[in-house]
């Protein structure tokens, strides 16, 4: 495969969006331990939901 | 399971834990045929190989419009049918839909300077896709600027579906204007004009982007009931502590 005398902005293309939905992935990975984290530590702190169940249990 | 089962949080969370590692892999798995397929694609005979960037441009395009379609009908689920789940799936969908809307005119503007000589015009096309841009920001700041999330939802939602009257204008600023921008050549009357040889790849590009969407759409949303939990049990454990 050549990608002839316009490599550079094809390959910049490819490598921004991958960047991009790299970051996209990240973001939605990582907020998901840190709701986790979060209600964990209040449910250990003693707060529970009204029904009774684990607000951290999402299975 | 109908659809009113969905409306209940608990359940949507459920759901979403069975589904998401399937969604994954078939998102990976025809990301990676279209990948292929757009690797191995020849030469257009103008264009050269720049046409690969029309791989991954026109579904990012095409996702900007279509993520804002998803909030217009979540606006509508918040404003006339108070589903509980309206707010999360239009609050979540913004920020995915400005990075494809980002992306889409990144590409575009790789792809203008070889083929065009400028990296930005301000035809009716690209504008109309900037303006879309800066609403995804707009309706990203109005969420966290107002406070109470029922009220930030309201007016998220009319903000949304009075946005949506851009919508046409993207699609058919090139029909409407003389645009520097192509016309529209694969969703059009008469059927598309792109060879096979670039059409299957671009349509397996289009729905594996789809499906990534898809799958970080219900990862968000996700995430975001999580969110107001945390936010339920920290009021519920200050209005105790104050009692």
């Amino acid at each position: 495969m050549t990608l002839g005398p316009y490599a550079a902005f094809i390959v910049t293309s490819y490598v921004s969006v991958a960047a991009v939905v790299a970051a996209l992935i990240l973001w939605v990975i990582m907020d998901y331990r840190r709701q986790r984290a979060r209600l964990r530590g209040l449910e250990a702190a003693g707060a529970i939901r009204r029904s009774g169940r684990s607000a951290a249990d999402v299975q | 399971m109908t659809l009113i089962d969905l409306a209940n949080p608990s359940r949507f969370l459920t759901l979403a834990g069975r589904i998401l590692p399937w969604l994954v892999a078939v998102t990976a798995l025809v990301l990676a045929i279209g990948l292929y397929q757009s690797a191995i694609a020849p030469d257009d005979y103008q264009q050269g190989a720049t046409v690969k960037i029309m791989f991954i441009h026109v579904p990012n395009a095409w996702l900007s419009m279509f993520v804002w379609g998803v909030m217009s009908v979540a606006a509508l689920g918040t404003l006339v049918w108070r589903h509980p789940l309206a707010d999360v799936a239009a609050k979540t969908a913004a920020p995915i839909g400005a990075a494809f809307t980002f992306l889409a005119l990144l590409t575009g503007s790789l792809w203008g300077r070889p083929m065009w000589g400028t990296y930005w015009e301000w035809d009716a096309r690209l504008t109309s896709v900037l303006i879309l841009f800066l609403m995804y920001l707009g309706l990203m700041a109005l969420w966290r600027a107002v406070e109470d999330p029922s009220r930030a939802a309201r007016a998220a939602a009319v903000l949304t579906l009075v946005g949506s009257v851009n919508i046409p204008i993207i699609k058919f600023s090139v029909d409407w204007w003389n645009t520097l921008h192509q016309p529209a050549s694969v969703v059009r009357m008469g059927g598309s004009t792109l060879d096979r040889a670039f059409l299957i790849p671009l349509l397996v590009m289009a729905i594996g982007f789809t499906l990534l969407f898809l799958t970080l759409h219900i990862a968000a949303m996700r995430n975001e009931i999580l969110r107001r939990r945390v936010r339920t049990l920290q009021m519920l454990q200050a209005s105790k502590s104050a009692a």
